[in-house]
């Protein structure tokens, strides 16, 4: 518990650091010598401020995604872009864009989240004829399923020449984040919320379906409710910010190692410590070629793969 | 009273629960027997709502199985299958405190806790409570799922093969603890076994099962004789009688 408000409060200082990170000169002292109008004021309202918010909101949301996902499968491998559910969402998204052009960004949200949420049904209806206890079969079914889907996304785009907005959304990026393109992000924070309130059931339907059908709860409206905030979540991040890999891999996993599998205890580490790694990695996509900025995707795909590798041969020493 | 009535599994043409009719008397210990694929697993997971019937009905003190709500069965009736084979890594305390999620919905109270203490301590496992399932060995483990069913504090408890993994002290230790729970709490205990001899030293009520239907069932002597066990078994069994119970050798 105390480690965990070590935490936050490392979350909150590294969120103000933010803040300050960028080519405009937003600091203490421009922001106190100049009137509210002015460009320093503007800028940290405009952009810093939603900037933080959506790598705050972004990062802990797909971390709870990647935590729900590996309850209700039951595997330690799965996350939204290892099932099929962010190449679905993405399919949503090119479809409505082509379709419903018109269409303000939170229905266009809404049918890419339908679309994982079908997507992702759709993986689990195929994990049925997979052995489970192939640890590494599941995730390799649902890399596949997301490669099939992401074929079908990447032929229509092209005949329609949409394939740099496509490339645009499957690359996690930040910096175009500004007031007013944000905000269905709260979405996230709904969903993480959810997640913390459901954690007990998404427990007990960890442990099975006997396990949970024994203690008397519903075990496909448990795995029902857990594929909604997924799907909503992948939605969100994508249309809002593009998508990030590994994120909902790593962070569940290394706090799986350090409290276990008891959602009402590990929820909030995962919120938090999903919302530290993205900022951590904004901070240092921002800093490393500064005045350029190297996409978030980019720094998390470095450095998750390796913390990714470092678990999976961690696991098999202890095995 | 557990009572089924035309009980029947198919998978694909062949039954493997075949027209099962039978009660199982409240309080005390009844033991399913019989050879591997006799179907005991499959009807315990039936009378246990784990697996749908695609014949028959189940009742339990009247209630049907299939129709009463998953949430007031779950705190009449628990069970607990063989092979678990579990991926979360939950402390022993949270196994056993999830046994109160029928009746507390993850709020413990005192009570709930007094629950949660004293199955810790039935089963030895006090030392344990704190650790990871998957830093137990293979019987520690099978405890821990014991201990949770008997903090769900049901009337019945259905456990198919409970012995599973566990060696001649902890085997009975878990029977002695079976029949304390039926004596001084009034339980309903039905287990499926494949030791006769635990079955015979331990259990009021033997149900015996061969091919998908129920060929004997019985107070214990009814079963455990000769005669009896040939037809279930298909083999020559010797039953003694040492000191008021009854012994099978089939050591050839």
């Amino acid at each position: 518990m105390r480690l965990l408000i070590v935490g936050i409060v490392l979350t909150i200082i590294l969120a103000i650091i933010s803040l300050f990170i960028g080519v405009s000169d937003v600091s203490l002292a421009t922001l106190l010598s100049s009137s509210p109008q002015d460009r320093p004021m503007q800028v940290l309202v405009m952009s810093r401020i939603p900037r933080t918010l959506a790598i705050l909101l972004a990062g802990s949301s797909l971390a709870i995604a990647g935590l729900v996902m590996q309850i209700i499968v039951r595997n330690r491998f799965v996350e939204p872009s290892t099932a099929g559910t962010t190449e679905s969402a993405t399919l949503g998204f090119l479809v409505v864009t082509l379709l419903a052009p018109g269409w303000p960004l939170m229905a266009k949200m809404l049918v890419s989240a339908v679309f994982a949420l079908g997507g992702t049904a759709l993986f689990l209806r195929i994990l049925r004829f997979v052995p489970l206890r192939e640890v590494l079969l599941v995730p390799l079914v649902g890399i596949m399923l997301g490669g099939v889907i992401g074929a079908i996304t990447s032929f229509f785009a092209y005949r329609f020449n949409l394939l740099p907005s496509l490339l645009a959304w499957n690359m996690g990026d930040f910096s175009s984040v500004l007031r007013g393109r944000y905000e269905l992000l709260w979405f996230g924070l709904a969903g993480t919320i959810m997640a913390y309130i459901a954690a007990d059931r998404f427990t007990v339907a960890g442990m099975g379906q006997d396990f949970t059908t024994n203690l008397g709860l519903n075990y496909k409206r448990v795995m029902t409710l857990g594929l909604i905030i997924v799907s909503i979540v992948s939605a969100v991040v994508l249309v809002s910010v593009g998508s990030i890999p590994f994120l909902g891999l790593i962070v569940p996993n290394v706090v799986s190692l350090m409290v276990g599998d008891n959602m009402r205890r590990t929820v909030p580490w995962v919120a938090v410590l999903g919302a530290t790694f993205v900022l951590l990695c904004d901070i240092v996509g921002r800093l490393i070629r500064f005045p350029y900025e190297i996409p978030i995707s980019v720094v998390v795909g470095v450095v998750g793969s390796a913390l990714f590798l470092y678990l999976l041969l961690r696991k098999r020493h202890n095995a | 009273m557990i009572i089924t009535s035309g009980l029947k599994k198919y998978y694909g043409d062949t039954a493997v629960v075949d027209d099962v009719t039978v009660e199982l008397p409240a309080c005390g210990i009844t033991s399913i027997i019989g050879p591997n694929g006799a179907g005991k697993s499959t009807m315990l997971s039936m009378v246990s709502r784990l697996l749908g019937m695609d014949a028959g009905s189940v009742t339990v003190d009247g209630l049907d199985v299939s129709k009463t709500p998953s949430d007031v069965l779950a705190r009449r009736l628990s069970i607990l299958r063989q092979d678990n084979h579990m991926t979360a890594r939950l402390t022993v305390q949270d196994l056993v405190a999830f046994g109160r999620y029928p009746h507390s919905k993850g709020r413990l109270t005192i009570e709930d806790k007094e629950h949660i203490d004293r199955s810790i301590a039935y089963l030895n496992l006090d030392e344990f409570r704190n650790r990871f399932l998957d830093e137990l060995s293979g019987g520690q483990r099978q405890r821990a799922f014991v201990a949770m069913v008997l903090c769900q504090d049901t009337d019945y408890v259905l456990l198919d093969e409970p012995l599973n993994n566990l060696d001649m002290k902890h085997a009975m230790g878990m029977m002695k603890l079976m029949r304390r729970a039926c004596r001084e709490l009034g339980k309903t205990v039905v287990l499926v076994l494949h030791d006769i001899n635990f079955a015979s030293w331990y259990s009021d009520y033997i149900i015996a099962m061969k091919n998908g239907k129920v060929v004997r069932h019985g107070d214990k002597n009814a079963i455990i004789n000769p005669e009896a066990l040939k037809e279930i078994y298909e083999m020559d069994i010797n039953v003694h009688e040492i000191g008021g119970h009854r012994v099978s050798l089939f050591y050839d």
